[in-house]
This record gives C-alpha cells, structure tokens and sequence, in this order.
C-alpha cells in the first residue's frame, strides 16, 4: 500500500471525526508526536512568539547586516509613517499590513545581521510571520494565547508542506520559502479571525496561487537581496489571502494539490533559480558588479 | 535560531554538532574543507562561525555563534577552512571535517547541509553512512559475517530499544560492513560496552541526536 503523505483536508477530517475543535485536535497531536504533554507544546511555541518579538525589536533599531548590503530599512519606514502629515498618502497600507510589513523587513534586518530568529519555517523567511503576529496584536488586539495557538496551526501548515513538497531554495525556489511562510502565516490569521479548517486551507491555497513559481535569486548568495522585501511582499500576499478566506470566497484548488503543484513548479525549475545565484537579480550587472567586489574584499 | 540562512548557518552548527558527537569529544584541532556553495559563500553567511560554534558544543539559537572564532580560539581550539572539491556527487553545501580530539580521537566526516536546517552526514573514515542527528544513533562497522546483524538488534531489544532504522552498508562479501543504527532511546554505556565484545564488531560510536 502506498504511504500517505499528510494533508491538511484529512486533518481537518479527523478532528471532525474526533469531534474536537481543529486547534485541540492539533495541539494534541504536537504533543503525541514529541512525547510531551499539551502544555509543554503551548509553552514552547510561546518561546518561540518570544523569540520572535525580540528580532522584530532587534531589527527596528536598524541594524545592518554583516556584508554591509542591507539594513535600516524597518526602521527608515517606521520613521517616515511616523513623521507624515498626510496620513491618507504616507499611510498607503493601513495600520494592519503597514505595521506587518515593518515588522516583517526587522525580522528579516536582523536575521540578516546574524540576529537570533525563529525560521519560519526557514531563515530566508523569517519575517513573515513575525510580522503578520506582532501587527494584529497591536493592532487588532489579539491577545497573547491567540497569537500561541496561531503559531501552532501556522506550524502544521509548514509540517504539511514540508511533508508533501519541500520548503527549501534550494529545491523549491523562493515559492517554497516565502511561498511557505505566507501561507502558514495566513492560515494563523484565518485562525485568529475565527475561519475554520477548510478556510484555513483556502488561504494557504490562495497564497500558492499568488506566488507560484517565485525563484530563489540572492545576491552573492547572501540572505538579503531580494529577500528581505520579499518578506514583506510575501505579508502582503499573506493578508490579501487570508482576507479573501475568511470573507468565504474559497479556493477552486484545494491547499494539498496547490501545495503538491508548488513542489513541482519548484522541481522544474532550473538550477540557476534555486538559490545557486546564478540566475535572475543575482546575475543582473548591478548585482555582478557589488557580488566581484565582495568577494574579492572576503577572500583576499 | 542565529540568522541569517537556515542551511548555511543552523544547518551548518548542526553539521558541526553532529561531527563533534560522532568524534565523541570536544575537538582540538578541526581541518576544514568547504564544498560548492559553502566555498562561495561561507563568510556571508557565517557558516564558518556556525560550524565551528557547533563543534564547540553549542546549539543553533545560541548567541555566541557570531563570536565563535575567536571564542574558540581562545577556548584552545585549533581550526582552518580551506575552499574545495568534493568531487560533482557531492552536495552543493558540503563540508568535511578532519578532527582531532584532546583525548587523541581522531576522525574524518563528510556532510552536507540539504535544506531548511536538516543535515546528512554521509561518510565517516571512508564508511559510507546516512546520519541525521534526528534520534540518536549506533554506528557499527564490523565484519561482514552472517548472524552480526541479529546478534546486535538482539541485545538492543533486551535493553528495550527500539530500532527507528536501520542501514547496512558493505564494501564488499566478507570485507567491512558498517551498521547505522537510529533508536528511539539513547544508548546507555553498558549496552555499548556489550556490543563491543562481540567478536566480528570492530567498533561501536554512540552518536547522540542534534537539536
């Protein structure tokens, strides 16, 4: 018999067979899976949301990053959404995704600058997630147990995609790594607003649709250029799909086949668009040119 | 974790740890060859710190990985990184280690960083093996003899371990053969010291799992 891959349909299914609400049946579930009990596991991912707010506050005092190409950039935002006049034209993303972005560009700073982060569910995607959690806590008030709980169901999502397909550049492109950490954190935001398990696999399947085939292109092959705006691009992603999911507008694929065509998008394509820098932004001559001259300054 | 790339700096601290575990002490002196994309881009990424920062003992959140070389060095560590060839089979983030420990335990490894922090280490003295560092592992090379197998899975069920995996790898009928064993339970020292008395095994390495 052929094994199963797991599928976020069929975990929604077997929490309605076992008659529990989806975050109990999954929180159970963490817990069989490490030997542990619920409130180890809860505990745990409060470490990680911790952890999480503590790169977002790294990030925004501006840090840079080790290469000298990246850095500031949070905290530029933060300082011109601060100082402007006319909120209606400096404020173009609203509080929710404005705040989210800001916060998703210092996650990603200070991961750049060899901060202490949570991978989510890599490096190269490290600021979404925080982003999306620490904006509706300020700014819808989502209280702390809430945001526990989304981490854990953002955490299975990466688990079924992880299973399923893969969530690195390396094999997957950026799809697969940003890819990923918008869908797991659009399905927390689906959790957060009340959606239940099917709404939470349209937004993880909405997300896919928007940002298949996304490649994996870093500058020097350093974890900063393109991706730490793609982390903020990816957060807008992740709320446009999460909005739509709740609002019931549905997704015609279902997440497991959005997730399994991800896999093979990404395992199409060429070598030079997974994280080799070969290809894309990474060869254009602006990137070629500062890529010579870091080199030659590292290696001597 | 310590930023700023998944594979090429906590995968790397995680390579680091498990070469150290399969060393079986802190190492002394660490020779090392960085393969492909670890060659590139090893200094961007820090993975020359994080690996290091592993064979220290430390884990991949811990944050005195930006300062391991010069900790290390401190600490007495001895270490070189050299950019180089592992052959076109090789993973494009692979690293070997040649380790020497205060005890005098010396070691060669081949492993490779294949994604989203997850490692495999892939040869140890020549022995090709599949180590994770997911659960902790047994690697026995011994003689290629019939019965080595049972004899050894026998005495691990008596001690109420159980085998998750297992792989046998052979040079060739009746030459070396090298067991890899992951169990769901660390191996206490006396199980150890049991298999290490039967004839045909050559050695037993207790390798514990990684974070």
């Amino acid at each position: 018999m052929k094994k199963d891959k797991l599928s976020w349909a069929r975990l929604v299914s077997e929490a309605e067979a076992k008659q529990l609400p989806l975050i109990d049946y999954l929180l159970e579930r963490s817990a069989a899976q490490v030997e542990t009990d619920k409130d180890a596991v809860l505990k745990k991912t409060e470490s990680m949301l911790q952890v999480m707010e503590e790169a977002v506050a790294y990030g925004m005092t501006g840090v840079k990053s080790n290469s000298g190409l990246t850095g500031g950039s949070a905290k530029k935002l933060k300082e011109y959404i601060t100082a402007a006049a006319d909120k209606r034209s400096q404020d173009l993303l609203g509080p929710v995704a404005g705040t989210a972005v800001m916060y998703a560009l210092a996650a990603a700073e200070a991961n750049a600058a060899m901060g202490r982060i949570v991978a989510a569910p890599t490096a190269g995607a490290s600021g979404i997630l925080p982003g999306i959690l620490l904006s509706l806590k300020e700014n819808c008030g989502v209280p702390r147990k809430k945001l526990v709980e989304a981490l854990l169901v953002a955490g299975v999502i990466g688990e079924v995609i992880a299973n399923r397909a893969s969530i690195a550049g390396a094999t997957g492109g950026c799809q697969a790594e940003c890819g990923s950490g918008a869908a797991m954190a659009a399905g927390a935001v689906v959790y957060v607003f009340g959606g239940n398990g099917k709404q939470i696999g349209d937004a993880v399947s909405i997300v896919f649709k928007n940002m298949l085939g996304l490649v994996c292109d870093p500058v020097a092959g350093l974890v900063e250029v393109p991706c730490i705006k793609r982390n903020a691009g990816s957060v807008m992603q992740c709320l446009l799909a999460a909005e739509l999911a709740l609002a019931g507008v549905g997704s015609f694929i279902p997440a497991d086949e959005a997730i399994d065509a991800m896999d093979k998008v990404g395992r199409s394509l060429p070598g030079g668009l997974r994280e080799t820098a070969e290809g894309g932004l990474a060869v254009t001559p602006t990137a070629k040119a500062w890529t010579e001259n870091y080199f030659k300054k590292i290696h001597g | 974790m310590i930023g700023p790339s998944s594979s090429h700096t906590a995968g790397a601290c995680r390579l680091g740890l498990l070469a150290a575990g399969i060393l079986g002490e802190r190492p002394r002196k660490a020779e090392i060859l960085l393969h492909g994309s670890f060659a590139h881009t090893y200094k961007g990424h820090g993975t020359d710190r994080a690996l290091i920062a592993g064979l220290m003992g430390w884990q991949p959140d811990d944050a005195r990985i930006p300062d391991a070389l010069r900790l290390a060095e401190e600490a007495g560590m001895e270490f070189s990184f050299t950019p180089g060839d592992l052959g076109s089979m090789a993973h494009p983030n692979s690293v070997q280690f040649r380790l020497t420990g205060a005890k005098g335990n010396a070691c060669e490894i081949i492993g490779a960083s294949i994604g989203g922090g997850q490692i495999m280490v892939t040869n140890v003295d020549g022995y090709p093996v599949e180590l994770r560092g997911v659960l902790p592992a047994l690697f026995v090379p011994h003689r290629d003899e019939p019965g080595v197998i049972a004899l050894v899975s026998t005495i691990l069920a008596q001690k109420m371990i159980n085998i998750a995996s297992m792989r046998v790898f052979r040079e060739g009928k009746g030459e070396t053969a090298t067991m890899v064993i992951e169990c769901d339970q660390p191996v206490p020292a006396d199980v150890i010291r049991h298999l290490e008395e039967l004839g045909p095994v050559k050695l037993v390495r207790f390798v514990d799992k990684v974070s």
